[in-house]
């Protein structure tokens, strides 16, 4: 196997790894976000709809852009500010906090919805039997709402899976950077090496979209353990 | 940040007498390519709800392969990859289309959001009630005639909700056009960025320009379902 193949297999473990770093930074932002837009106090229900409402009306390229730039340059007015050196922020840190505030604001809506979806009685039978905040939570609104999150859940993971592709742009090196740095390297007859490389690299896409497909499959079914399936 | 706005007002929103401006552009990219699509969408959803499994088959690997793979590394493989063979550039009226940034973009655009349009126009065909179907079949309405006059009409309204979502999502796509020098407006951003290295008022501007863009077509989009899924509405 070429050297350039290799490095494409680098690059989609990154890839998978920015993917993965990103939802569960999304997901704990989306529980917050949720709780924040449900919640009695009115300040909170505000900031966090703004949040969704800001973040959801904006490209998900131009907001990366905006605080990948904008973040490292306040960073760099602090530590002038400080006489200190400059640091420069890492960058898959940066994408995958990036990412994971972008899409925390889809997952704001998609946990939102599926908490609205549990049937008030089953809180109020657990405050019935006594259960605190905490365990209410844990262990009956979470494992129900999971149920009526996971489409959407599964949904925001293959968009976020491609929103990954958009992070070379910003210098990581994930499977497209891999890609292009192999097409620069290389030099086919008839210039078939820059088809060759990004076909491989969207193979590899393929692979995990539907890979992923599979899963989110028997997750559904494990969380509708319990429940009849709905007619088609 | 002054000087940033006094320059690149005009690029951003109004154009220059020989240029478009950024706005333009990205109004012209979405339309573009969503009435491609959609135009596309429309006989290939058919074909894949009710044509024969010859015709089935290859919409779904169509829809599968282009809804599983990255709209960036679709616009690549076009943009660049097929430009870079060397029988399409020799060849005369593929070089030239495929020379051409804007056309590399909107082809991209518009097959990528095909292959989603289809899919959602697919499920709503499908959902078609029963009901719907049978009374024309008794009125004597069958093939063509029962699709243009019942089925699509019926569910081209039913999809407008997701339809809606999808022209939203296409509005944030063209955002990649500027990585293929299509001057859109975030393109105008990233040149306004890199004169004045200040990234929040640059992309800040383009992150506002958006927004509002996507508020207008929602804005439109719930009028539209005011008017035609009326007989829907359950109040």
């Amino acid at each position: 196997m070429n050297g350039y193949l290799q490095q494409l297999l680098v690059g989609i473990v990154v890839t998978i790894e920015l993917a993965t770093v990103s939802l569960v930074i999304a997901f704990g932002l989306g529980l917050i976000g949720a709780a924040a837009k449900l919640s009695s106090n009115r300040w909170l229900a505000m900031v966090g709809s703004a949040y969704t409402t800001l973040i959801r009306a904006v490209p998900d390229l131009v907001l990366m852009l905006l605080l990948y730039y904008s973040v490292q340059n306040w960073v760099n007015a602090i530590t002038d500010l400080l006489g200190q050196p400059q640091i420069e922020i890492d960058p898959f840190l940066a994408g995958v906090s990036v990412i994971g505030f972008i899409y925390g604001a889809y997952f704001t809506e998609t946990i939102r919805g599926a908490v609205k979806a549990v049937p008030r009685g089953q809180l109020e039978a657990a405050a019935a039997f006594g259960l605190n905040r905490w365990q209410a939570f844990s262990r009956i609104l979470f494992p129900q709402m999971m149920r009526f999150a996971l489409p959407g859940i599964s949904n925001n993971w293959q968009v976020i899976l491609k929103a990954t592709a958009l992070v070379s742009i910003i210098g990581l090196h994930e499977v497209i950077y891999a890609a292009q740095a192999a097409i620069k390297g290389s030099s086919w007859p008839g210039g078939a090496h820059v088809l060759f490389y990004l076909l491989m690299a969207a193979l590899l896409y393929l692979a995990l979209t539907t890979v992923s497909n599979f899963v989110f499959a028997y997750l559904e079914k494990r969380y509708a353990a319990g429940f009849e399936r709905m007619a088609r | 940040m002054i000087d940033l706005i006094r320059q690149y007002w005009q690029p951003f929103l109004w154009g220059s007498p020989n240029h478009i401006s950024g706005l333009a552009m990205t109004l012209w990219l979405t339309v573009a390519s969503c009435v491609i699509g959609f135009a596309l969408a429309l006989p290939l959803s058919v074909a894949r709800a009710a044509g024969p499994s010859w015709a089935r088959l290859p919409v779904w690997l169509f829809t599968f392969v282009f809804r599983g793979t990255p709209l960036y590394i679709q616009l690549l493989i076009i943009y660049s990859a097929i430009y870079g063979l060397d029988f399409v550039r020799t060849t005369p009226g593929l070089g030239s289309f495929f020379k051409d940034a804007l056309n590399c973009t909107v082809l991209a655009f518009a097959v990528n959001t095909c292959a989603y349009t289809t899919e959602l126009l697919t499920g709503a065909i499908k959902a078609t009630p029963r009901g719907e179907v049978e009374a024309a079949r008794s009125l004597g309405l069958a093939g063509i005639s029962l699709y243009l006059r019942i089925v699509l009409p019926s569910a081209l309204r039913r999809a407008l909700p997701a339809y809606s979502n999808e022209v939203i999502l296409m509005l944030h796509a063209t955002s990649l056009a500027s990585t293929a020098t299509v001057p859109d407006i975030l393109k105008v951003a990233r040149d306004a960025y890199a004169d004045y290295y200040l990234p929040f008022p640059a992309f800040g501007i383009a992150a506002v320009l958006y927004a509002c863009l996507s508020m207008t077509f929602i804005w439109l989009f719930r009028k539209a379902e005011q008017k035609w899924l009326r007989h829907l509405s359950t109040t």
